[in-house]
Parts: structure tokens; sequence; C-alpha cells
């Protein structure tokens, strides 16, 4: 009975862990899909980017951790400016089998620049040592990275809801996202807010592939590999909310975790079969909207 | 500029389509050494083929078309190594029924759905099919792969030989009947509710047009074939591994469909002989280019030739013309 508890309550916390980064990570996409209407499949690349520039400034350069972090968030959001304004702008309104192709051709670019600058292997974290070891909280051992984790993501999930709902930028993304032509007409400059909103979400993508740098290894493949785990999060969330893929992470990352430790040899099969299913039931993903 | 289809196209055969033939024959004398390449370029555009009659011409985006690819893979490669039926045409039919069942199941439930959630599911039952393969490793060897496929003579009488040209010339007869049902279907009255569908399924639903079934049925056949491409590579290499699985080779596919043209047929050949044989060249030298390489072309054949190399000589004949 004690060992079971213990049990659920680590994968529990694992799964917690995980789960927020998978929203920090998708959440962006979310938001631009629900927004512009764009499937860009190559939203991992830009958590692989993060990743990247954090364990590169902690190895290379010892640049302290916060820093590093803020870094990741900065450069990657910078470089989606970039990106959004010279290639992705052109493709709103085309259709969804030349954007599906288009970001795919991203995510093989991606792949290939990863291993030229840094290898085939994956980048280990030299985490400092304030983020090493347990912490005992109510009577258990807890890695104090994980709580860091979960915190941390928490703190931003929260700056972020309430940007969205309490700010006057997000009343106006979510008047885009409702009706973008509405919003257009009302004087609302949906352009630069798409390219705004961009940037923050592969921003958020950056941050969240550098927290999680830890959990989910760095490597070249990177975006391809968890490509289906963000995708999931999003349509089973539903395409434009917050509230959908923050529910539909914690989901995936505790049923991921569970079943890594009871059922290894079912391996990602119950997710696959739950996302199936789920988008049998609603199409539109858990709260997305209805059409 | 797509080339017509349905009731507004001569169904004729053109003398340029006789070309891919001729050609392919030609390699076969000339080119010996290359049998081995060649049969899988003629699976490859086989698979490429079926691919484009829902990509290309039904309009359905999908990232998972591997699935039935791989199923039929599996299929013929399990018959052989598990169950001793080693009958060619019996395992190409086994796989092709398999593959087209598969995808009759599957199509039944991603059709309903639209946009990010059709995506999701084409991408989830791929990744499903993956997973299964991979952890069957009784069945399928899991990772190592399934080895020990013996092929029977065709019919009793041809060998496939070391040099591959039994299995070359087989792959070549079956992309014939393959390629010529294809062309049927497009040239045929279905085809066309086929590309209306593509081009505003609501309006073709408003005129009556059945346009869920039209689309399973194309799905289903569509997976037929690709189910039968996946058996003749098994068939050429005697071998199956989990690389025909999974969204890598779908996202491969679409890669070799885009880059020849997509929804006009011969954009199938082109793609897949110009990708295979420059992966042939490339991607062992210089792996790193070729990924980047893939992927600047994907993006430039999106951004300025969406007809891709097909796409790329009709601009320029066009030009001609009116310049002569």
């Amino acid at each position: 009975m004690q060992a079971l508890l213990s049990s659920l309550v680590s994968v529990a916390f694992h799964g917690v862990a995980y789960g927020m980064i998978l929203y920090v990570i998708s959440v962006g996409l979310s938001v631009t899909m629900g927004l512009m209407g764009f499937t860009n499949l190559a939203h991992g690349a830009f958590a692989m980017a993060g990743g990247y520039v954090l364990t590169t400034c902690l190895s290379r350069f010892n640049i302290p951790f916060p820093l590093a972090l803020a870094l990741s968030f900065i450069l990657v959001a910078a470089v989606s400016v970039v990106f959004e304004r010279l290639l992705y702008s052109r493709l709103y309104g085309a259709s969804e089998l030349e954007q599906v192709l288009f970001t795919i051709g991203l995510i093989f670019m991606s792949v290939a620049a990863a291993r030229m600058a840094f290898g085939t292997l994956q980048s280990p974290v030299l985490l400092p040592d304030y983020l090493k070891g347990q912490i005992s909280l109510f009577g258990r051992d807890f890695p104090v990275y994980r709580v860091f984790l979960i915190v941390f993501s928490g703190g931003i999930i929260a700056t972020l809801w309430f940007g969205v709902e309490r700010t006057l930028w997000g009343a106006m993304v979510r008047a885009a996202v409702d009706n973008r032509q509405m919003a257009q007409s009302i004087g609302i400059n949906t352009k630069r807010l798409f390219t705004i909103t961009f940037a923050v979400g592969s921003g958020l993508a950056g941050l969240g592939g550098a927290l999680g740098a830890d959990i989910v290894a760095i490597q070249p493949t990177y975006p391809f590999e968890q490509l289906v785990y963000f995708l999931i999060v999003v349509s089973v969330g539903g395409l434009g909310s917050l509230r959908g893929p923050f529910i539909a992470a914690l989901l995936i990352g505790i049923t991921d975790t569970a079943c890594k430790y009871w059922v290894p040899e079912a391996g990602a099969f119950f997710i696959y079969a739950a996302t199936i299913g789920i988008l049998l039931w609603r199409p539109a993903g858990l709260f997305g909207k209805r059409t | 500029m797509k080339h017509p289809v349905g009731y507004s196209a001569k169904p004729g055969l053109r003398a340029t389509e006789y070309l891919p033939w001729v050609v392919a024959l030609a390699a076969f004398f000339v080119l010996p050494d290359y049998l081995a390449l060649g049969a899988r370029i003629l699976t490859y555009i086989l698979f490429a083929l079926s691919l484009d009659l829902i990509v290309g011409y039904a309009g359905i985006v999908t990232l998972g078309h591997a699935a039935f690819f791989g199923s039929g893979a599996y299929i013929a490669g399990v018959l052989s190594a598990k169950l001793g039926v080693n009958d060619p045409m019996l395992q190409l039919a086994a796989a092709g029924a398999g593959a087209g069942l598969l995808g009759l199941a599957t199509g039944a439930v991603i059709l309903r759905t639209r946009a990010l959630a059709q995506l999701m599911l084409t991408l989830a039952i791929a990744a499903l099919c993956l997973e299964v393969a991979n952890k069957a490793n009784s069945i399928t060897g899991g990772a190592d792969g399934l080895s020990g496929v013996t092929i029977a003579p065709i019919l009793g009488l041809f060998k496939f030989d070391l040099y591959g040209k039994t299995a070359y010339l087989w792959c070549l007869a079956s992309l014939l009947i393959g390629w010529w049902l294809v062309r049927r279907l497009v040239y045929s009255p279905f085809g066309a509710s086929l590309t209306g569908i593509r081009d505003n399924s609501v309006r073709m639903q408003a005129i009556g047009a059945p346009v869920y079934l039209r689309l399973l049925l194309v799905y289903t056949f569509s997976a037929l074939l690709a189910g039968v491409a996946g058996a003749l590579l098994t068939q050429a290499n005697q071998f199956v591994g989990l690389n025909v699985l999974g969204f890598e080779p779908s996202g491969e596919l679409l890669v070799m469909l885009i880059l020849g043209g997509v929804g006009r047929m011969y954009g199938a050949f082109v793609g897949p002989i110009v990708y295979l044989i420059a992966q042939d060249y490339l991607a062992k030298q210089f792996p790193e280019y070729w990924y980047f390489g893939i992927g600047l072309m994907l993006v430039l054949v999106v951004l300025f030739a969406r007809g891709g190399l097909l796409g790329i000589v009709d601009a320029a004949l066009a030009r001609l013309r009116r310049k002569a």
C-alpha cells in the first residue's frame, strides 16, 4: 500500500512536470494555429533551438542558468520574427497542403542544421548546483529541478493567462481568433498582432525546450520525434484555446509517465489510441470551437 | 496549370505517355548494375501514384500514408518468413487486400473529420502502426527487422535472381497495371467528381454527390495500391525493416510527390526518380547537406514552383510555344 502510494505520487509528480513542459512548448502553436489558421509543423524546431541555446550557453560560455533561460526565450523569439516576416507570412491563406509541406521543409533544414552545428549526440544540460539534488516536501524527497520546473512553468502559465485574459493585447488576440475580419475592420492591426503573437509563441517554445532539456533530450531529431506530442496537445486541447491544451498536456504528461512506469511494453500505444478516440468523439478537441 | 481530367479531357494515350515505359525498359538493358535501385524506384512510383490519388486528386492531406505501405510490406514479409507462403502473386494480393481493409477501416474514421483533426488522425494511425510493428517482436522482428523472406518463382517459371532482373521486371509489370488502373480512374466520371470535391466539397455535396462515400472509396483504393507497393519492396529486398512505417517515410513520399508535381499523375513518376537517384549519390556522402537540401527544395517548391518539376517543364514549354 505504502509502495503503491509512493509510486502514485512519483508518477503524478513527474507527469505534471512533463505536462507543464509540453504545455509551455505547445501553447504558442495552439494560439498561432487558432489565430492564423497556419499549420506550423516546424514548431518543434523552435523548441529545439531554445534547448540548444541553453545547453550551449551553459557548457561553452559559462553563462549563469537564469540568464541562459532568458536568452533561450529572447533569441528564439527574435529569430522567429525574421522567419514570420520573410517566410510564413507569404503562406497565410495558402492551402493546408502547402503549409504542411513548407513546414516539413523547415523541419528537414533545422534537423540538418542542428546536426552540422552540434553533432548527432544529445546535448547534456549542465545544471547549476542549486538545482541539483533532492528536496524534502511533506515527508518525501523530490528532485529539486523538477520542483523548480513545475513552479517556474506555473508562473509562466499564470502570466500568460493574465496577459491573454486581462490585457488589451490579450483582448485583441482573442478578438482576432474569434473573427479576424471583424477585428481587422474595427482597426486592430492584425498583421502586427500576428507577428508579435508568433514571436511570443515561438519564444515560449524555445523557453519550454530549454526548461525541458533535462527531460526531453535535445538532439537533432527532436523536431521530428516530438512533433506528434505537440500536435496531440494542440488538437486534443482545441485550437485557439489556452485552457484546452493545458488539460491535454497534463493528461499526456501523466499518462505517458504512468505508461512508462507500469506498462512499458504498451509504450506510446495508449496515447495514440486515446488521441484517436478523443478526436473521433470531438473533432475540434476538448475545448475547441465547434464548427 | 493542371491537366484537365474527367469529361473535359481526351482519354486517349498521348505520345509522351509511352516515354516512361520505354525509358524503364531501356534502363533494364543499358544499366544492369542499377537494377536494385531501379526496382526500388519503381515501387516508390507506385507508392507515389497512390498518394497522388488522394492528395492531388481528392485533396486529402495525409501524414500517414506509410501505414499502408508498411502494412503491405509486413504482410508480404510475415506471409513468407512465418507462414511459408512464398508465391509472389499471393503475397501481393494479400498485401493489397490487407492494406485496403486497413484503408477502409481508418478512412471511415478520418474522413469524418477535417483540417487539423484529420491531419492528426492520419499521423496518429501511422504512429500506432509503427508502435505495433515495433512491439510485436515475435511476428515482425521488431527493431531488428524481418529477415528470412524467400520468394518463390513467379508462376513457377521466373526465379528471383541475384542480379535483380526478375525483381525489376516484376515491379515494372505491377507498376504498369497499377498505373493503368489509376489512369482509368482519373479519367473517369469518378475522377472528375474527385477533383470537384477537392476544389469545392460543399458545392459537390449540394449538387448531390455522395462526397463521403467517394472519398472513402478512393482512400481505400489508394491504401490498396500502397500496400501492393510495400509488398513489392519486401519482395525486391527480401527484408522488411521498421523504416517502412511512421512519419518519416510518409513525409519523404510527400517530398517526392511535391518534387515531381502534385495532381498530375506523371509527377509521381518524376519525383521518385529524381529523389531516389539523388539520394543514392548524395545521402551517403553528405547526409547533412542532403537533408538540408531536401528541406530547402521543399520550401522553394512551395514558395516559387507549386507545380513541381513537371510544372516548371510545362511553363518552359508554354513560353517556347508563345515565342514560336
